[in-house]
């Protein structure tokens, strides 16, 4: 603290209240939303901003399917969110483990065509999906991978920012110890596995957290690969419910929304330091 | 820089790399050589016949009204989500670096939305604006203003830019404490005893220090507005009324996979990567700077 104020300190903290709030009300409303009914929700001008008492019902309701108020079936969510924690924990995984090798290879072997094949892996970044949604979809319906998991996590496994973490890391590392490790006899996969792995634990668990998020996200891709209501992530749940017709049943869109945050959040609440320490890594 | 020690072998190095090389030359580099072929080709309705066109797909594009109609959402849309995201996330940062306790908790309570998809987002800011329950904009009739972003094209976008500012916050937030924090209390302290009032301090000293880690923030805020918030238009105002929130990403899904015109679509994905290798290009250069810095 540089100078005594206690009138700015006050300001500051109103000024983060107030940030906070703003940025927790959607969160909020959305709880409350999800323990009222349909019929409440949608009769009253505005709806009632105190929670409601149909809490289990809704959820019960949105994560097993059922009827909804006007009788019409609604999906079960339960399904959807296995797949996205499946299709999250793949590409998560998937990611971390290809790039991984592949910056082993770029970084402790000297191989003809090393750096065009890095320069390709790095390349990848100025290809996001959004930018060849028609031409990458032709692909994997060529593949017959539409509605499976593999076209689903595959086309998004490939990583530059992920390789690029790694080989910076193992460049850090001293030379000693591939020395060390060649003397007492250990091969190249046994270097990886007993020394890199251990020593890269925190750049793993920071790139996860990232990576889970971005995989358990996903929109765009799940809409143009899978037709079936069967493959469909969470996330997709979500905007069939609200592209009905003229009835929405907001209670379930609300508690849909809330159960489609809640694995991503808490990762993020959770693994923080992880979460921070990824965040600014995968930037660099 | 090289190692200097390495392991011996032909086979295995392959080995390890072909996961990795087989994904990005199957699904990023065939589609986007796909893409380019297609952007000069021209096919039938029923996708019969092709015929070579040339440039003529972005001869189309270019006279398209509506495509330069997009263009201009796009710039209208990530330059409003830039600005009011940057500035709101820098005054909760600045409030946040020099609050001292509790500093923390403020931290952990803003974070949590970067884990919002954004498809979620969209559908939460929907809820609050949505007629005729939505507190939102219910309170904004009752101050006099008739919102329907269904059919006032600046409603629309207003409420999209708002969803879209709100989830990328917490990303700004954190890389603005970041970048304050790693000030020099000196400076401050120093200017503070030449009698700077706090506001004159910001402008002089802190907000000129943290230029860098700005301009970082503006290029990532502009990609993100650009290319991941394709859901929250899909979800909030399916690039209505009429094409009027219809960013650049939409339209290519639209006219790929819902009008069908693949030579167009093809076209709009090659102009869009040209944006996109332009965007890393300026934000490489300037990583360069900021680890100087």
């Amino acid at each position: 603290m540089i100078e005594r104020r206690p009138g700015l300190q006050i300001l500051r903290h109103l000024i983060l209240l107030i940030g906070v709030a703003v940025v927790a009300f959607p969160l909020y409303l959305t709880f409350v939303g999800s323990t009222q009914t349909a019929q409440q929700i949608n009769q009253s001008v505005p709806m009632s901003m105190l929670p409601g008492s149909h809490f289990w019902e809704t959820y019960q309701l949105t994560l097993l399917g059922g009827d909804n108020s006007q009788g019409s079936p609604l999906p079960a969510m339960l399904p959807m969110m296995k797949i996205s924690l499946v299709s999250a924990l793949i590409i998560s995984i998937g990611k971390i483990a290809i790039s991984l090798l592949s910056a082993f290879a770029i970084v402790y072997f000297r191989f003809p065509l090393r750096n065009l094949v890095f320069w390709t892996i790095f390349v990848t970044l100025m290809l996001p999906v959004e930018v060849r949604i028609s031409p990458t979809y032709e692909v994997v319906a060529g593949l017959g991978l539409l509605n499976s998991f593999a076209g689903l996590t595959v086309p998004l496994i490939a990583s530059a920012t992920a390789t690029f973490l790694f080989r910076q890391f193992f460049l850090t590392i001293p030379d000693e110890l591939v020395e060390a490790a060649r003397m007492d006899g250990a091969g190249p996969m046994r270097f990886l596995k007993d020394v890199l792995l251990p020593l890269s634990a925190t750049n793993i668990a920071a790139l996860f957290v990232i990576q889970f998020i971005y995989g358990w996200n996903q929109y765009l891709w799940p809409l143009l690969v899978t037709t079936n209501e069967d493959m469909y992530p969470v996330v997709l749940g979500i905007k069939r419910l609200i592209s009905g017709e003229s009835w929405t049943e907001w209670n379930v869109v609300m508690a849909a929304a809330i159960l489609a945050m809640l694995p991503p959040a808490l990762v993020v609440v959770l693994m923080q330091k992880w979460f921070v320490k990824g965040l600014v890594d995968t930037e660099k | 820089m090289e190692k200097r020690v390495r392991f011996k072998s032909r086979w295995l190095p392959w080995l390890l790399i072909t996961p990795q090389l087989n994904i990005v030359l199957v699904f990023f580099f065939w589609p986007a050589g796909q893409a380019l072929v297609q952007s000069v080709l021209q096919e039938d309705a029923f996708g019969g016949n092709r015929e070579f066109v040339g440039l003529e797909n972005f001869s189309r594009l270019w006279n398209d009204a509506s495509y330069l109609a997009s263009f201009k959402t796009t710039a209208v849309f990530s330059i409003l989500v830039a600005v009011c995201g940057l500035s709101v996330s820098l005054l909760l940062a600045t409030m946040a670096d020099r609050v001292g306790r509790g500093a923390g908790l403020y931290k952990t309570l803003l974070i949590w939305p970067y884990a919002v998809a954004p498809v979620v987002a969209g559908v939460l800011w929907l809820f609050m604006f949505a007629s005729p329950m939505g507190v939102v904009s219910y309170a904004l009739r009752a101050l006099g203003v008739d919102w329907n972003h269904l059919l006032n094209p600046d409603h629309a976008m207003a409420l999209i830019v708002m969803a879209a500012v709100w989830k990328q916050i917490s990303y700004n937030f954190l890389f603005f404490l970041a970048g304050l924090q790693s000030i020099p209390k000196s400076l401050i302290e120093a200017a503070a005893i030449d009698g700077a009032s706090p506001w004159r301090r910001f402008w002089t000293i802190v907000f000129p220090l943290l230029s860098p880690t700005t301009f970082f923030l503006l290029v990532i805020n502009i990609v993100y507005a650009f290319f991941d918030t394709f859901a929250i238009v899909d979800a909030t105002t399916h690039g209505g009324p009429g094409k009027d929130t219809a960013i650049l990403v939409y339209k290519v899904y639209y006219d790929g996979f819902k009008a069908l015109d693949m030579g167009s679509s093809a076209a709009q994905s090659v102009v869009l990567m040209c944006i996109v290798v332009a965007l890393t290009v300026v934000q490489f250069r300037f990583v360069e700077k900021k680890v100087q810095y």
